[in-house]
């Protein structure tokens, strides 16, 4: 459910699913970090606040993660200009337009897919080195 | 989450524990923002000691407090921040305008 509560929820299950490829805890504080911001995208910019479902699936392949943010809400219009740094389509809202360079800092792989009015889909790997 | 306020001269001191997101962030920018408006002070600086969790959240908060604390003159300054907050300010440039103490003492002798 698109509630804000559930941004803690949300990264505390992937770091737990992500735990028993043994990563360090810098390791799992960047994964916790990245979903915050997918899952805060899809609640804020996804669905705008309103009532909605934010899909998240994780899968692990060899030392590898992966994780799909999914949210069936308006879509991003266009995604080359909301990646930017600073860029953000809610300047009322005292947010900093970073979200999307926080998760490309800290994952390996960040690809974002979206229609408008159909939703967003935002792919991250991540590969831990302390295996 | 949890806030510890303190005034200090002319500076709010605020203690955050616990995490710093989308969500929490709203009590905490409304919280900070009364104690000014109470205390009319003029700076602010962060206590981060507490925190185990910040996404970029955060940097809006701390944005918007500068800029609301610029206009009288004030500072905004960070104390007791770790490596991995300390990267996402710097990537935000926040540090810029942000300045960061070792010790709290510090911090208040230079605001």
């Amino acid at each position: 459910m698109s509630k804000s509560q559930n941004e803690a929820f949300a990264r505390v299950v992937v770091a737990s699913f992500a735990s028993q490829l043994d990563p360090t805890i810098e390791e799992l504080a960047d994964i916790k970090t990245a979903v915050s911001e997918a899952v805060t995208n899809a609640i804020i910019h996804g669905y705008e606040d309103q009532k909605g479902t934010v899909l998240i699936e994780c899968s692990i392949k060899d030392n590898e993660i992966e994780i799909i943010v999914e949210d069936h809400g308006k879509g991003i219009e266009d995604i080359e200009q909301a990646r930017l740094p600073l860029y953000t389509s809610k300047p009322e809202l005292e947010r900093s337009g970073m979200g999307f360079t926080v998760m490309e800092t800290f994952m390996d792989t960040v690809e974002v897919t979206s229609e408008q009015g159909v939703g967003t889909r935002v792919r991250m790997v991540k590969k831990f080195e302390s295996r | 989450m949890h806030l510890n306020f303190e005034v200090i001269n002319n500076t709010l001191v605020v203690r955050i524990d616990g995490e710093l997101d989308h969500h929490t962030a709203e009590e905490i920018r409304e919280d900070i923002d009364r104690k000014i408006d109470q205390h009319s002070v003029k700076n602010l600086l962060l206590d981060l000691q507490g925190m185990h969790f910040m996404d970029s959240s955060g940097i809006g908060l701390v944005i918007g407090r500068y800029k609301r604390l610029n206009k009288v003159g004030g500072q905004v300054a960070v104390v007791h921040m770790n490596n991995r907050i300390e990267r996402i300010f710097k990537m935000s440039g926040l540090l810029n305008i942000v300045k960061k103490y070792d010790t709290k003492q510090q911090a208040i002798e230079n605001l």
